[in-house]
C-alpha cells in the first residue's frame, strides 16, 4: 500500500478512535457503577455540538429547555432533600442563563454548550434509573434503549435532519511526518489522553474516586462505609455525559454533525467496550482505537461494508470473552 | 441512645424478626444473643435501613425511618457486617479511608489522625496497610471491617458476629479490642452466638429466639441464669445438674 494512503488512514483511524475510546470508557464507567449500558449517551455527545451550532446561529437550542427541565423535575423528586431542590433550581435557571449568554457571546458557544447538556445525564439518572434500584442488567438495557428513542426524537425535534458544520478550535492542517493532519483531530487526541489521565488520577488518588470505584464493586460495602450508591450513579452519569459531550464538540469540526449519528458513535463505543468486557479502562481506549482503525481501513478496501467489518468485530471478540472472561461480580 | 419499639421484619411471608423492644443508652455495651436463624442479623440490618421493616427505631431522640443507611452512617450509626463487605480489590489503607468517606464529605478534619489511631489499635493492620483486603486472613479482615467502622467515628457500633469462623486466639484478641473499646466509653450493640464471651463483656443483654425477645436483663444475670446456661453457654453448668 501507498505508505501516504497508509498514513492517511492511520491517523483517520486515531482520531475516530480517540472519540470511541472516549465514549467507552464512559459506557464502561456508567456500567460499573450502576450496571447500566446506556445507550442514549451517543444521543447526548451528539447534543453538545449541535447545541453550539445552534448558539453560533443566534438561536436558543431545544437542549436549554430540555436541560432545564429535566433539573427541575427532580428537584420536584427531591422536594423534601433539604435545600436539593434550591440547588436544583438555581441550576435550571443558570442553565438557561448559560444558553443566553452562548447565544449572543459566540466565544463562549463552546463551553455554554458543554454546561446545557451536561445536567441531562445525572438528572436522567435521577428520573429514570434511581427508581429502579438494584433492578437486573436487562431491565436497565430495555430502559436505555427506551430512553435512546426519546432522546433521538428530541434530537429531531430540536435540531432538524440537517448536518451542521463547527469551526476548529484550532483551525488547519499540522505536518506530521510529510503528513498533512487536522490540527483538530490532534487536539482531539491530545483530549483524550489528558482526560484519560485525569480519570486515572481520580480514581486512583482521591477518595472521591475510590468511593466511586467501592461502590462498583460492593455495594453493600460502600453503603456500610457511608458511600451512597445512588450519589454514585449520578456522578458517574455526570462524568459519562461530561466525557460524551466534550469529545462530541471536538470531533463535530472534523465532520459534520447531525442528531441521527448518535446511536451509531454510542454502538462504537459499545463495542469498544464490549472489547474491554465492560470492566477494563485500559482496554476500552485500546478498544477505542481499534474500532477506530479498523474502521478507517475498512472504508478504504471496501466503504460499503465499513460499518458491517465494525460489528463483526464483535462476533470474534464475543467468542474469545465467553471462554476467557472475568465476569464484573460483586465482591463479598 | 436507641430505643426500638415493636420492631418486625419480614422476608416476604417469612418472619425473621416479630415485633421486638430493646434499648441501648450511652456507654452501654449490650449483647443480643441467640441460636442461629433468630433475626438478630435481620435486626441490625433493619436497624441500619438496610432491609425494609415496621416499628419504630429512634435514634439520639430522631426517628430514622426514610433515612438511607448512608445517612444513618454520617449520623454516626456503623455496622460491622457478618460478612464484613471489605472492598477486597483495595488496600486495608484505602478500606480504612473510605470508612471515613461520610466525614471526608463533610469536609470534616482528622481523619489521619483517626487512621493513625486504628493503627494503633491494629498493629497488624498497619504493618498490611498497601496489602489487598482480599488477601488477608480471616481475623485480619474482621480487624479491617471493626477499623473501618471506628474511622467513621460511630456513636453506636453495631457488631455482628465478630468471632465469626475464627480461631480461638484471634477471638480472644477480637474481644480484647472489644474490651479496650468498652472501656473507652464506646456504645456498642453486639450479637454474637459466643455467648459466654459476649456476655462477659456486656452490661446488659438480650436473648432471641425465633424472631421474640425471651429474656433480657443485666449480663450478670443472665450469665446465671439456668436457661441461658443450658441452651448457651455450652456445658451445663455445676448448678443446674
Ligand atoms: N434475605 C433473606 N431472605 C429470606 N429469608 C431470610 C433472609 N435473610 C434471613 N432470612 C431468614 O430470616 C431468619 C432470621 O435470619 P437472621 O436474621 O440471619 O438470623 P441470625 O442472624 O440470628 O442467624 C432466618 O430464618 C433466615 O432464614
Ligand atoms: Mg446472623
Amino acid at each position: 500500500m501507498d505508505p501516504l494512503i497508509f498514513g492517511f488512514l492511520l491517523s483517520d483511524g486515531l482520531i475516530n478512535g480517540a472519540l470511541y475510546a472516549l465514549v467507552a470508557l464512559a459506557l464502561v464507567l456508567v456500567f460499573a457503577v450502576t450496571r447500566a449500558i446506556l445507550i442514549p449517551l451517543g444521543e447526548w455527545v451528539l447534543f453538545a455540538p449541535l447545541t453550539q451550532a445552534m448558539l453560533l446561529e443566534g438561536k436558543l437550542p431545544g437542549t436549554v429547555w430540555l436541560s432545564a427541565g429535566l433539573l427541575l423535575i427532580w428537584a420536584g423528586l427531591d422536594r423534601r432533600r433539604g435545600r436539593t431542590p434550591l440547588w436544583l433550581f438555581l441550576a435550571a435557571l443558570g442553565v438557561v442563563g448559560v444558553g443566553f449568554l452562548g447565544r449572543s457571546v459566540p466565544a463562549l458557544a463552546f463551553l455554554a454548550a458543554l454546561l446545557v447538556v451536561l445536567p441531562i445525564g445525572p438528572a436522567s439518572f435521577r428520573i429514570f434509573f434511581e427508581p429502579l434500584p438494584g433492578a437486573s442488567v436487562l431491565v436497565y438495557l430495555i430502559l436505555a434503549v427506551g430512553l435512546h428513542f426519546v432522546f433521538q426524537g428530541l434530537g429531531l425535534a430540536f435540531f432538524g435532519p440537517e448536518q451542521f458544520r463547527l469551526p476548529a478550535l484550532w483551525p488547519g492542517e499540522a505536518a506530521l511526518a510529510g503528513l498533512p493532519v487536522p490540527r483538530q483531530g490532534i487536539l482531539l487526541i491530545l483530549a483524550a489522553a489528558v482526560l484519560m489521565v485525569l480519570l486515572y488520577l481520580f480514581f486512583r488518588r482521591s477518595l472521591y474516586g475510590k468511593a466511586l470505584r467501592a461502590a462498583a464493586v460492593n455495594r453493600i460495602g460502600a453503603r456500610l462505609a457511608g458511600i451512597s450508591v445512588r450519589e454514585a450513579g449520578r456522578v458517574a452519569f455526570l462524568l459519562a455525559t461530561g466525557i460524551g459531550a466534550l469529545a462530541g464538540l471536538l470531533v463535530a469540526p472534523l465532520s459534520n454533525a447531525s442528531y441521527e449519528m448518535g446511536f451509531l458513535l454510542g454502538l462504537k463505543g459499545f463495542v469498544a467496550a464490549i472489547v474491554a468486557g465492560l470492566v477494563s479502562y485500559p482496554l476500552a481506549v485500546a478498544g477505542g482505537v481499534l474500532v477506530g482503525v479498523l474502521e478507517s481501513f475498512s472504508s478504504f478496501f471496501a466503504s460499503a461494508y465499513k460499518e458491517a467489518i465494525v460489528f463483526a468485530l464483535l462476533l470474534p471478540v464475543l467468542a474469545w470473552r465467553s471462554v476467557s472472561s472475568r465476569v464484573l461480580e460483586e465482591e463479598e | 441512645m436507641l430505643a426500638v419499639r415493636g420492631l418486625e421484619v419480614r422476608y416476604h411471608a417469612a418472619v425473621a424478626v416479630d415485633g421486638i423492644d430493646l434499648h441501648v443508652e450511652e456507654g452501654e455495651v449490650v449483647a443480643l444473643i441467640g441460636p442461629n436463624g433468630a433475626g438478630k442479623t435481620s435486626t441490625l440490618l433493619a436497624l441500619l435501613g438496610l432491609v425494609t421493616c415496621r416499628g419504630e427505631v429512634r435514634y439520639r431522640g430522631e426517628v430514622l425511618a426514610g433515612l438511607e443507611p448512608e445517612e444513618r452512617v454520617a449520623r454516626g450509626l456503623v455496622l460491622v457486617h457478618e460478612r464484613r463487605h471489605l472492598f477486597g480489590s483495595m488496600t486495608v489503607e484505602e478500606n480504612l479511608l473510605l470508612g471515613a468517606f461520610a466525614r471526608y464529605k463533610r469536609g470534616e478534619r482528622g481523619i489521619w489522625g483517626e487512621l493513625e489511631r486504628v493503627y494503633a489499635r491494629f498493629p497488624r493492620l498497619a504493618e498490611r496497610r498497601h496489602q489487598l483486603a482480599a488477601t488477608m486472613s480471616g481475623g485480619e479482615q474482621q480487624m479491617l471491617a471493626i477499623g473501618r467502622a471506628l474511622m467513621a467515628r460511630p456513636r453506636l457500633l453495631l457488631l455482628d458476629e465478630p468471632s465469626l469462623g475464627l480461631a480461638p486466639l484471634i477471638v480472644q484478641e477480637i474481644f480484647g479490642i472489644l474490651a479496650g473499646l468498652k472501656a473507652e466509653g464506646t456504645t456498642i450493640l453486639l450479637v454474637e452466638q459466643n455467648a459466654r464471651a459476649a456476655l462477659e463483656l456486656a452490661d446488659r443483654g438480650y436473648v432471641l429466639e425465633a424472631g421474640r425477645i425471651v429474656l433480657e436483663g443485666p449480663a450478670a444475670a443472665l450469665r446465671d441464669d439456668p436457661r441461658v446456661v443450658e441452651h448457651y453457654l455450652g456445658i451445663p453448668g455445676e448448678e443446674s445438674r
